[in-house]
């Protein structure tokens, strides 16, 4: 290495110029593919060498997914009947809901644990206010624990930020401090049933099957149209599209996922009488869905949440407040879970002290994680907390239905995220030597 | 937050022919007991380049931090366009004009590359993004600082190699209409072609009118692309000459030792 101090020897010059071209190359492997394709071909290409480069989007869910779905059908012949995939469908909406709310926390590059006790709180609160007793409207009692939810995440998420506290052991505190406000509030050993029917037909009540097919229809034409005018929008004016072709497929993809939720809710699945239709809370889950993914695409509040997650300096020297948009992120968190909590009462038609809270929050964030959002901050959508919630339902449903016990069941829930975890950091240990 | 403070009424005397855009007068500042700079005088003139050189340790950083609002001077004066300003914090530079590249560029991986060069200062319309609007305005940017090489505007910066990152936190610094770009040591981590690459991109910014400071440990870079050199020796100028008064030995010797008997040409 006698070159060493001559470093525009032209030997030299030509090995950085391959260099150069090497990481060039290397770095295009990791561009998103609708961005470099022009046609459908050139994208299908470009997203082999993307999952080699570790950034594989959320097929790899969709296809788990399937694997599960095949696998337990094969052990157990009641897995894919139209009765237990709508119930499987009620049991992951307290998943994906509450996954939603971690992906917020997540998307900072922090956690919140706390989220599964704050939303038994806010189920128990409305449950409070809409017994007899209390005899509160129903919506009145919603808003008022979604609120009290709200502020939860606001007084944590405020304890993080000024004192400057990790949120790991803030929201650990919070896990064990609304347990015990839970007990506090239901006694020990309490519950409480809720008798109105409003809140109880969340999770248990049907659209009927002709409304099941017209709010369908009407989403997917909505999700088209909004889709193909951005489209045809943008390329008329000359900015970055990806192929119209993709476009019509990710549109068809939408309407034969649509059409399948329906024609598995709109198939008799009750013993004695006739029951079919859409639960009414896959059209909360949806809108829970539309609603995130919205504010984290097309507001500023969104695009801080990202610049936070992905370099928290460089925002910050942006002028991002990183502690206003990090308070406000933990309070949609626990927002959010307050859903998932009347969600969850409403499927119980009760609430009581034997929710388990510490293993919501590590399901949620086993969910937003195995849907594909990072641990590390920065990368994650709404839709991956929804795609991990039904994997992580299919699991509990899959076991529950072949007699295996909770043990078995928390056991391979921890592999499934272990394993969704490990994924997230080779990947990202790729795209940062890359 | 507070707005820049001009003792002049805003709006009056452009420029004058021949004044520098930007002059320091007397800048002093200490931390504690050390004096990190005393006493700097330094014009910064519109359409050229200022490299700024001295060993570790003599200010350099400071100077910088000083100019673009993160510290304030204890002593001195600073003029723009004439006019005595006081830069408290970023935002009052970034209201002048001045804008600031940083070695670590601050930028975010996982936002592409309109995202990041909007970041903070998106553009609205009805309350949300207006992406068009400012993927045209990226665009423009890039096309006019020449920065082809990037395959998509909307691809990550994680995508990006260092010397598209580089042009990118520059590309972005002009966005604003900024009539400083300072950039720390703006070619450190490049390759060698890459390294062209970014000091073409800042001939170009000052080809276009703007003042650019640059602090750079290679010397290479400051006397490829600069037009006046200033050196720093233990916090105090010694020497700010155009670069052509100046050769590698001379600026070794005032980085050094603060003095050189040598003269240009004569070894």
């Amino acid at each position: 290495m006698a070159k060493v101090d001559e470093p525009a020897h032209p030997d030299s010059v030509a090995a950085e110029a391959e260099l150069t071209e090497a990481a060039a190359s290397q770095a295009n492997l990791a561009v998103a593919p609708e961005l470099v394709a022009d046609s459908l071909g050139e994208y299908l290409r470009a997203w082999v060498a993307r999952i080699r480069a570790g950034e594989s989007g959320v097929l790899p869910v969709i296809g788990g997914l399937l694997l599960i779905s095949i696998l337990f059908q094969k052990l157990n012949s009641h897995f894919l009947t139209a009765g237990n995939l709508v119930n499987l469908l009620v049991q992951g909406s307290v998943y994906m809901t509450l996954a939603m709310g971690e992906v917020f926390a997540l998307l900072l590059g922090e956690i919140d644990l706390s989220i599964g006790f704050v939303s038994a709180i806010g189920g128990t609160v409305v449950a409070e206010l809409v017994k007899q007793s209390s005899g509160w409207p129903w919506w009145a009692a919603v808003i008022v624990g979604l609120l009290a939810c709200a502020a939860i995440g606001a007084i944590q998420g405020t304890i993080i930020t000024r004192i400057g506290l990790p949120s790991f052991v803030v929201t650990l505190a919070g896990l064990l401090g609304w347990q015990g406000v839970l007990l506090l509030i239901l006694g020990k050993g309490g519950s409480l049933p809720i008798n109105v029917n409003v809140i109880n037909d969340i999770a248990s009540g049907n659209l009927t099957a002709t409304a099941s097919w017209i709010v369908m229809l009407a989403i997917v034409a909505a999700y088209a149209a909004r889709t193909w005018l951005q489209y045809s929008r943008r390329r008329s004016k000359g900015l970055v599209v990806p192929p119209g072709s993709l476009v019509l497929l990710k549109i068809v993809a939408v309407l034969v996922a649509g059409v399948v939720v329906v024609v598995i809710c709109n198939t008799n699945r009750g013993t004695l009488v006739p029951i079919r239709g859409m639960p009414w809370v896959v059209l909360i889950v949806l809108g829970v869905l539309a609603m995130w993914t919205f504010l984290l695409g097309r507001t500023k509040f969104g695009r801080y949440v990202y610049g936070i997650g992905g370099n928290a300096e460089g925002a910050r020297r942006a002028g991002v407040s990183l502690a206003t948009i990090r308070t406000l992120a933990f309070t949609l968190a626990s927002f959010t879970a307050g859903i998932a909590g009347i969600i969850g009462a409403s499927r119980l038609r009760s609430v009581s002290t034997a929710i388990d809270g510490g293993s919501l929050v590590l399901y949620a964030v086993a969910a937003a994680v195995i849907g594909g959002t990072s641990l590390f901050g920065g990368r994650g959508k709404a839709m991956h907390a929804v795609l991990g919630g039904l994997v992580i339902a299919a699991i509990d449903n899959g076991m529950g239905l072949q007699g295996y016990s909770a043990a078995a069941k928390f056991v391979v829930t921890a592999l499934v995220l272990l394993a969704a975890v490990t994924i997230d950091a080779v990947a990202r240990r790729g795209r940062t030597t890359a | 937050m507070t707005s820049p403070v001009r003792s002049a009424p805003a709006g009056s005397s452009p420029a004058k022919a021949g004044q520098a855009l930007l002059e320091l007068r007397g800048i002093d500042k200490n931390f504690g007991a050390v004096q990190a700079l005393v006493d700097i005088n330094l014009e910064v003139p519109g359409g050229q380049v200022t490299a700024l050189a001295g060993d570790n340790g003599a200010g350099k950083s400071v100077l910088i931090k000083c100019i673009a609002g993160i510290h304030s001077p204890d002593g001195g004066q600073m003029l723009w366009e004439g006019e005595p300003v006081h830069v408290r914090t970023p935002r009052d530079a970034a209201a002048l004009g001045i804008e600031t590249v940083y070695q670590d560029l601050a930028l975010c991986d996982n936002l592409d590359i309109v995202q990041n060069m909007f970041l903070g200062r998106e553009r609205l319309r009805h309350l949300l993004l207006d992406e068009e609007d400012m993927e045209n305005a990226a665009r423009q940017t890039l096309t006019s600082l020449a920065v082809t090489t990037v395959r998509s505007i909307r691809q990550p910066v994680a995508s990006l190699s260092g010397g598209q990152r580089q042009s990118v936190a520059i590309a972005k610094a002009v966005l604003w209409n900024s009539k400083l770009v300072i950039m720390d040591e703006p070619t450190a981590a490049l390759g060698v072609a890459q390294t062209a690459m970014v000091l073409d991109l800042v001939r170009r910014l000052a080809d276009r009118g703007l003042a650019v400071v640059i602090v750079s440990h290679n010397m290479n870079d400051g006397f490829q692309v600069a037009d006046r050199i200033a050196v720093l020796h233990l916090g105090r100028m010694v020497a700010v000459r155009p670069a052509a008064d100046l050769d590698r030995q001379i600026v070794v010797d005032l980085m050094t030792t603060g003095a050189s008997t040598r003269e240009v040409g004569r070894r």
